[in-house]
């Protein structure tokens, strides 16, 4: 198992960077051979031009975007957490809010942003949606691995009198923690994905923040090779989120319980 | 030596004893059963016939419904009895060292003096050098080896094992018996073992009690007459196998007398 994973690895990475150099060369040439016009779409060398040409406009948006990612990430993992213990300890309290956590999460997040920005300042606002997207994957990810304690070292632990804490630290908390690596990961995207979606439903009273605002605002003005490199700079954000967090899952002592 | 086991003092005593599971299915019903200081006791039975419940009633993990389980005062304290499980239920977040360690760890023992008793007693029981191993890097048998260091890191007075080698294949079975035998005359602990092979609950055990299907009773009870250190000879001895058709023969009218 451990030479087929070695072998495949190089191709592993070495594949999609083809595929997607082979996308990119294809779509330059159809760009300069059909001469279509930059406001239609650019290639993507001009692409990687405005990057460099309007970093003064995209480095901020990206570091406002990122924060607001991070911020919301931390508060769902905090919220997340402290929720699932709640309910890992109390059935009525699991009973009583679980359904509610679950409707939060199939109301989509663009339909609640509007409601958001009535109430709350525009930079709030995206937090707070970025949050309510990360916070369920946190939650019911970490509600399910303190659930998945295995009956035998539950019994264990029962047997020696271990105190709460001692369950909580050796036996809840690293059963818990591949499986709330795995909602972070997910929280991590969504949460990326939640501060975009408020940023453009904020759409003008979101002035001068984030990236997706950038976007909106580069749309208005037919920048298109603008609209790319923001576009660019939100992918390869979501990418390195999603590679960050994956990696935290490598730290993971043993082979964790990998659920 | 038979005799003598029949004077000593009981470290558990079941009187009586039903327990009933909220489902309204009772494992146990009318169950009275000795283990006696210093014995091999081999509980032998159907599949569902409440062995396991047993264990976990001496063990005080679970509470008799009816009847009386009296235990030895020595063994109230943590770790004066131990459990293996049919399966090892090893932590695979951590080494074979810190999971010996596990009592010790829960008893509040220093790290270094814990980290002492562990290795002693991994090498005991044939797994010197393995300190640092994960237990997925473990074999079925080492696992199970680790699983039992762990059960007498605290030097208990009775080690209680449910079934501990059903999913071993038969040489490493076999082996494990050894050692077992050998190690219960080196440490001098008492054993409660379960098991549905009548042939290992002869190999092993000083007096065998033969148990009903559900609702589980004490239907027989035999005492296996070998040669101290028992081995390949006995193993391999005419006596062997005629008290092993002995016990088969009572445990299949045992599960006749229901079936």
């Amino acid at each position: 198992m451990n030479g087929s994973a070695s072998r495949s690895a190089p191709l592993r990475l070495l594949t999609p960077l083809l595929t997607g150099f082979a996308a990119l060369a294809l779509w330059e040439l159809a760009v300069r051979w059909l001469a279509i016009p930059p406001y239609i779409l650019p290639g993507p060398v001009q692409v990687l031009q405005t990057l460099w040409s309007d970093r003064a406009i995209l480095a901020p948006a990206l570091g406002v975007t990122l924060w607001t990612t991070l911020e919301a990430l931390a508060l769902a993992v905090v919220g997340g957490v402290l929720l699932a213990l709640l309910f890992s300890r109390s059935r009525l309290l699991s009973a009583a809010l679980y359904p509610f956590a679950v409707v939060l999460q199939v109301t989509p997040v663009i339909a609640i942003a509007p409601l958001l920005l009535v109430w709350l300042e525009p930079g709030s606002a995206v937090l707070v949606c970025a949050f309510l997207v990360a916070f369920f994957p946190v939650l019911s990810n970490t509600a399910a691995g303190l659930q998945a304690i295995d009956p035998g070292l539950d019994e264990l632990f029962r047997l020696y009198g271990a105190s709460r804490w001692q369950r909580l630290v050796r036996l809840e908390a690293p059963t818990a923690a591949p499986h709330f690596l795995a909602g972070l990961r997910i929280a991590g995207g969504l949460a990326l994905i939640g501060a975009i979606v408020a940023e453009i439903a904020a759409g003008a009273a979101g002035q001068g923040s984030g990236l997706a605002w950038r976007i909106v605002e580069a749309g208005y003005r037919l920048n298109i090779p603008r609209m790319f490199a923001a576009l660019l700079l939100i992918s390869v954000s979501g990418v390195l989120i999603h590679a960050g967090l994956s990696l935290l899952s490598r730290l993971l002592p043993g082979r964790g319980a990998s659920p | 030596m038979k005799q003598n086991a029949e004077r000593r003092a009981a470290l558990v005593r079941m009187r009586d004893v039903a327990l009933a599971w909220g489902n309204g299915v009772t494992a146990l019903d009318g169950l009275t059963l000795d283990v006696r200081a210093g014995e091999f006791l081999a509980i032998l039975g159907p599949s569902g016939c409440g062995k396991s419940t047993a264990l976990r009633l001496m063990a005080g993990l679970l509470a008799p419904t009816r009847g009386q389980v009296r235990r030895d005062d020595g063994l109230t304290a943590a770790g004066r009895v131990g459990f293996v499980f049919q399966d090892p239920t090893l932590t695979p977040w951590s080494r074979a060292l810190a999971n010996v360690r596990l009592p010790l760890d829960l008893a509040g023992v220093a790290r270094a003096e814990a980290n002492e008793r562990a290795a002693a007693m991994l090498a005991l029981v044939g797994l010197a050098g393995f300190e640092r191993a994960w237990p997925h890097e473990l074999s079925g048998g080492m696992r199970m080896r680790v699983s039992i260091a762990r059960a007498l890191a605290t030097h208990p007075d009775l080690l209680l094992m449910d079934e501990p080698f059903a999913a071993l294949d038969e040489f490493t079975r076999a082996r494990l018996n050894d050692d077992l035998l050998a190690l219960r005359d080196q440490l001098g602990f008492t054993v409660a073992f379960v098991t549905h092979s009548s042939w290992e609950s002869v190999y092993l055990a000083d007096r065998i009690v033969i148990m009903s299907a559900r609702p589980g009773r004490v239907l027989d009870e035999i005492s296996v007459t070998a040669p101290p250190g028992r081995g390949a000879a006995f193993r391999a001895s005419p006596a062997y196998a005629s008290q092993c058709a002995a016990v088969l023969a009572l445990a299949a009218a045992a599960s006749g007398a229901v079936a």
